[in-house]
């Protein structure tokens, strides 16, 4: 699907499949991601979604006996040349955040601290920075009297609200999110949700969810994946109203899952 | 609308379907029996009609609670979501035409008491036409048939153009013979009535082309 005309791709995904050993588990994936806006990908468990996003800042490389093949062009440079582009660089241009709230055994501060200062800021710049990626992560009100608190001691809505303060701290152009909500309870997911959409406009969001709801609650794009393809791409509000292939129909009418 | 894995889920979708189509039957019936009414000068048919719109609005109020229950507890999607969509709107142009079944069978009782009434051949016409209308879209729903909810937009043109033929005849009697006035409104009312039963199975029939086609085809200008 090509994007809206108002749309730019920030992301081409050219004919992408991935490999665990033998086995093929992403097949021809072709998609572009539009700048700016956040755009969900669903399907059922196993389909690839978070493989698919995991090929983006090529996390995958971290784990022996899995390649990607095809392009994945991030403003116009393939990611899967490493020859050109180096992993730690490009894992902080496109940031991740995972389902279960995984902050680091140390306080709130050095949590979104840490990404800073491997990249060397120190000082009253990195206070600067830490206090604003809790501003964005709408946690500064609620912590800045504990930044020295333990992160683990914190509630599991704010422990992942702290996740993504500590990967918008080091500013990436994309942030990829593998269910960010699925540990949450209703308030805290909503709160998670309301962060995403302040995201829009300013950060390429990619999200991977199995909830239906909360894809088209808040996403400005939606894939759906099956057994590693992607079935159809088409603005949410498109796709969950009208969509144009029957295993999206049958998928999101839980005919399927 | 089958093979959802929520067995539950499934229930509930055909149950609304099902109190649909017990709704759009039982305004059938009641436009089918106001007319007898009328043709038979049965006033004693017209009260009985009158007291059946009652069950027209339980079923009403029925269908918007299930309705309400289905969004809340299984957000639906795509089809699910447009046929759940489309049932709310559909309710409302049944409870009207139940309505303006009652207004039928009213002018019936006033009717009845006249002495005489002029020939009114075309009233019944039109009155047939519009119970196919709200059969047709009503099969169109079930089926979701595109082509049949199309044909239905079709039909109420002629049901429009019976109206003003209707409503000029009775014109010219009442223009001849000033004692007729009473009577003669009374059945140009009954057949604005029947024109507008005739808009509402209309409505039905945009609602079913929208549930199955995803298009909005309602303030399109002339058909």
């Amino acid at each position: 699907m090509a994007l809206i005309a108002s749309d730019r791709a920030k992301i081409r995904v050219e004919h992408l499949s991935f490999f665990y050993g033998e086995n093929r588990v992403l097949k021809d994936n072709n998609i572009e991601i539009a700048e700016s806006r956040i755009t969900a990908l669903i399907g059922p468990s196993g389909s690839g979604k978070s493989t698919h996003i995991r090929v983006y800042n090529r996390m995958f490389e971290l784990y022996a006996g899995q390649r990607a093949t095809g392009r994945v062009l991030l403003d116009g440079a393939d990611v899967l040349d490493r020859r050109r582009i180096d992993g730690m660089q490009l894992r902080s241009r496109v940031g991740m955040v995972f389902g279960k709230p995984t902050p680091f055994p140390m306080s709130v501060r050095d949590n979104v601290a840490f990404g800073l200062r491997l990249q060397g800021i120190r000082g009253a710049e990195l206070e600067g920075r830490v206090m604003r990626a809790l501003q964005d992560a709408a946690l500064w009100d609620e912590l800045k009297d504990r930044l020295g608190a333990l992160a683990t001691s914190l509630s599991a809505g704010q422990q992942q609200r702290l996740c993504i303060a500590r990967a918008l701290a080091v500013e990436p152009d994309v942030l990829l999110l593998d269910e960010p909500a699925s540990d949450l309870d209703p308030i805290a997911t909503a709160q998670i949700e309301e962060l995403i959409r302040q995201m829009r406009g300013r950060l390429t969001v990619v999200m991977v969810t199995r909830n239906l709801q909360h894809a088209a609650r808040v996403s400005d794009y939606t894939a759906v994946f099956y057994l590693g393809e992607i079935v159809e791409h088409a603005p949410t509000n498109v796709l969950f109203t009208r969509p144009s292939e029957r295993r999206t129909e049958d998928y999101i009418t839980g005919k399927f899952g | 609308m089958s093979d959802h894995l929520d067995r539950d889920y499934e229930h509930d979708l055909a149950t609304l379907r099902d109190k649909l189509l017990l709704m759009a039957g039982r305004v059938e019936v009641m436009i089918a029996d106001a007319m007898r009414a009328l043709i038979g000068r049965d006033a004693h048919l017209a009260r009985k009609t009158l007291e059946v719109d009652h069950k027209v609005n339980t079923l009403e109020v029925e269908i918007d609670e299930l309705c309400m229950l289905i969004l809340v507890k299984r957000h639906p999607m795509a089809r699910d979501l447009r046929f759940v969509v489309s049932a709310l709107k559909m309710v409302t142009d049944l409870e009207r035409m139940g309505d303006l079944a009652v207004n039928i069978c009213e002018r019936c009782i006033d009717l009845a008491s006249l002495a005489e009434t002029p020939p009114y051949d075309d009233i019944p016409r039109m009155a047939n036409i519009v119970q196919q209308m709200v059969r047709d879209a009503m099969d169109a729903f079930v089926a979701w048939d595109l082509e049949g909810a199309q044909r239905v937009l079709l039909s109420d043109d002629e049901v429009d153009e019976l109206y003003h033929t209707i409503f000029r005849d009775l014109l010219e009697v009442m223009i001849r013979d000033r004692a007729s006035v009473t009577c003669c409104s009374q059945l140009q009312s009954v057949a604005k009535y029947l024109e507008r039963i005739g808009d509402h199975a209309t409505n039905l029939a945009e609602e079913v082309i929208f549930m199955v086609q995803a298009r909005d085809v309602r303030h399109h200008g002339k058909r």
